[in-house]
């Protein structure tokens, strides 16, 4: 097993574990994020190519493996240009092989690699649940802590696009039932630097969830290295009329909603969870205190979903700050559908959320 | 394939790998296979007295599989297999007490009572692990090749290594061989799959559950990885025939696939009344045991071939010596602390624990694996 170790990003630490060989680094959370304002516009997909490329420039053991990563330059872009720099031995095309190729990722990090493992879709990654949930996030407990598995899992979860049934995939309320799992779920690209950059730092398998649909995404994103913490949510905007919970795409469903609210007088609290596993659940019962009411957003289906873990843990920790039921907007409960009217009314939307906000408020 | 008493003497010098062995390398391959027979006949026993809970496989018959392919490794080469995994652990180093004690369920297991029979771990002797899941360690096997190969390759470090991948004649069928074949050639990984066809998958013979089921080499073939049959009931014919495939695989950095033949004598697990095979097909392979066919080469003359280096006493003496290796570890098991509920329920989830990851409580660190 390696013993090869990187350099700790700039003011953090070095922490040793018996599972890991030259232990793990861990950022300065401490230190100040940059600014959100700017004029370095890029798209998501940039700001996650910056990411790996950042970590893949400080830290040699880590490596990019996935369909289509290397020379068709990633088969949504993420990848670009990271093949002519790092080379064919740390970039690689990997063959349509996901049980494989994700069972050959871990087996890499228990070894001391740093694997990131990219499915062009997670959808794509239920053939490889078995690697996923049974030896990527149990591998340190069954080993009695003798193994550990630092692993990067990133690709595209939720609708794209008029994609069907098998292709339009929230992984997140599966696999987030598993102990031994982290889940980031970014909404912006200035969030998708920093968390998977984290995600990349993090000694435990990470599953890094983004969306066909934001990578076109633009915003500033600052040149600078920055960490941003797991377990953190970002408070998006500030009310005291009602508290909206979501993460990933439909954060910028709620945006819209909000603005909306806002016209009509009624100002929410909107927190952008960041992670999933694990769940600020702290920032949400502060919030609820102020507003006691709640809606949370969540765009997989409503069984068994974050968004009911969510209204469990509010019901569980904020009972008495409730002044109304909890409301869940998911998507509806069925297949998803092609027809691109079905599959907008399907998703989670503004309107949806305009409508649950008025009726947690009535 | 000829059997050593085919041929002569003169011939074999030089010829069988094995022969050029020191006396003492056989006299320890004897010692680790009675010592997996031994460990498994009281692990039988301690089962059955629920002293051991769950799915427990027993190894006895396929010793020489374990013994013959990891004596032809280095002890860093790194090593994964499925869920009949005692034997390999013994035979990779562990100690009899740390095995036992992992299946009575105690801190002082392997994984600290936490994985059981199936998943016996041991950093310190490269061993990634037994595995439950029937053909989810092939991938892994792919990717311990992959990373020792990289280890070299991109970061300049460590000497070039072979990754052996253990799995039964079931876990042919399933997908995730497959892949992991198809990735070993195509990325040129260094991983041996050994193949220990003992002709059952489960309760399913094999011409039942696989296609081809005579020419299991075909599978290896048809991703242009090397493949070779090895009769698997022989410790030193193992050897003279795996640890070549070793050498040239680590020298090539290449894929090899071994359909290794064996027996087990026991059923697939502990639960297993076993009526789809005869006592007959059973004792047919006992009477060319492997640990009584290597004891019989040790004691023999060298002019009838044998080494001439082991008398019935001797024998007697290392078994009862083994004996009292294994009763130690039952006792050891016996007496050691179970884990620490406080400590240890919730330890080992994540290496580093961060806070609201679960409903229920925060994940602290648990003990020290006392292998690490």
């Amino acid at each position: 097993m390696t013993t090869i170790t990187a350099p700790v990003p700039s003011g953090g630490r070095r922490v040793e574990h018996p599972a890991l060989p030259g232990g793990f680094a861990v950022p300065d959370f401490d230190r100040p994020l940059p600014s959100r304002e700017g004029e370095r516009i890029i798209q998501f997909r940039e700001a996650l190519r910056e990411a790996m490329s950042e970590e893949m420039r400080r830290d040699e053991r880590v490596f990019l493996l996935g369909e289509e990563v290397a020379e068709y330059n990633g088969a949504y872009k993420v990848s670009q240009g990271m093949l002519e720099e790092f080379g064919a031995k740390r970039i690689i095309d990997s063959p349509i092989s996901e049980n494989g190729f994700a069972g050959l990722g871990i087996a890499a990090a228990m070894y001391g690699l740093r694997p990131i493992i990219e499915f062009m879709s997670w959808s794509f990654s239920l053939v490889a649940a078995d690697q996923l949930l049974n030896n990527a996030a149990k591998m340190l407990y069954m080993s009695g802590g003798q193994w550990g598995c630092p692993i990067v899992f990133r690709g595209n979860d939720g609708a794209g696009g008029q994609l069907g049934s098998t292709h339009s995939w929230c992984v997140e309320g599966l696999f987030a039932n598993v102990p031994g799992t982290k889940i980031a779920i970014p909404s912006n690209p200035y969030d998708g630097k920093g968390l998977l950059k984290t995600a990349i730092l993090d000694p435990d398998p990470v599953f890094f969830l983004e969306s066909e649909r934001m990578l076109g995404d633009k915003a500033h994103v600052p040149e600078e290295e920055y960490y941003i913490p797991f377990g953190k949510a970002r408070l998006v905007r500030e009310g005291d009329a009602c508290t909206l919970i979501s993460f990933g795409r439909p954060v910028n469903f709620c945006v819209e909603a909000c603005e909306q609210l806002a016209a009509k007088g009624i100002e929410c609290d909107l927190l952008d969870m960041r992670t999933i596993r694990p769940l600020d659940m702290d920032s949400v019962i502060t919030s609820l205190k102020k507003t006691n009411r709640i809606v949370v957003v969540d765009q997989s289906w409503p069984f068994a979903s974050i968004a009911s873990e969510v209204v469990t843990q509010v019901v569980e920790k904020g009972f008495d700050w409730l002044d109304q039921a909890p409301i869940r907007v998911n998507t509806d409960d069925v297949p998803t559908p092609y027809a691109k009217n079905l599959e907008a009314e399907y998703l989670p939307n503004p309107a949806k959320i305009v409508a649950a906000v008025t009726r947690a408020m009535a | 394939m000829a059997s050593a008493s085919t041929q002569s003497p003169s011939t074999r010098a030089g010829a069988r790998p094995s022969d050029a062995l020191p006396a003492e390398t056989l006299l320890k391959w004897l010692r680790d296979m009675q010592l997996i027979r031994e460990f498994e006949t009281r692990t039988m026993q301690a089962y059955q007295q629920a002293k051991i809970g769950g799915f427990c496989h027993i190894y006895s018959g396929q010793e020489a599989s374990a013994v013959g392919t990891i004596r032809s490794l280095n002890p860093d080469d790194p090593i994964v297999l499925a869920y009949r995994d005692h034997g390999h652990a013994l035979a990779r180093g562990m100690s009899a007490r740390a095995c036992m004690a992992e299946m009575f369920g105690k801190a002082a297991g392997c994984a600290k009572g936490k994985g059981g029979s199936m998943h016996m771990f041991d950093k310190p002797h490269w061993l990634f692990g037994g595995h439950g899941i029937v053909g989810a360690q092939t991938p892994l096997g792919a990717g311990l090749a992959f990373a020792a190969r990289y280890e070299w390759e991109v970061m300049g470090t460590g000497a070039k290594k072979v990754s052996v991948c253990y799995l039964g004649d079931g876990a042919i069928d399933q997908g995730a061989f497959h892949e992991a074949l198809n990735l070993a050639s195509l990325f040129g990984l260094p991983v041996i799959y050994v193949i220990e066809n003992n002709g059952y998958s489960m309760g399913t013979a094999i011409h039942r559950h696989t296609a081809n089921s005579k020419n299991l080499v075909s599978r290896g073939q048809s991703y242009a990885i090397k493949s070779v049959e090895i009769d698997g009931f022989d410790v030193r014919n193992v050897y003279d025939q795996f640890k070549p495939l070793v050498d040239e695989c680590r020298d090539l950095q290449r894929p090899a696939f071994v359909d290794l033949k064996t027996y087990r004598y026991m059923g697939h697990s502990m639960s297993d009344p076993q009526k789809y095979r005869t006592k007959d097909e059973v004792d047919g392979w006992k009477e060319k045991d492997s640990i009584a066919a290597l004891a019989s080469h040790l004691m023999g003359s060298e002019s009838d071939g044998g080494r001439a280096c082991l008398s019935e006493d001797d024998w007697k003496a290392m078994r009862a010596e083994i004996a009292e290796e294994v009763r130690d570890s039952i006792e050891f098991a016996e007496s050691a602390a179970d884990p620490d509920v406080e400590a240890e329920l919730y330890s080992d989830v994540y290496i580093n624990p961060l806070p609201q990851s679960s409903p229920i409580a925060d994940y602290p660190h648990g003990a020290k694996n006392p292998l690490l």
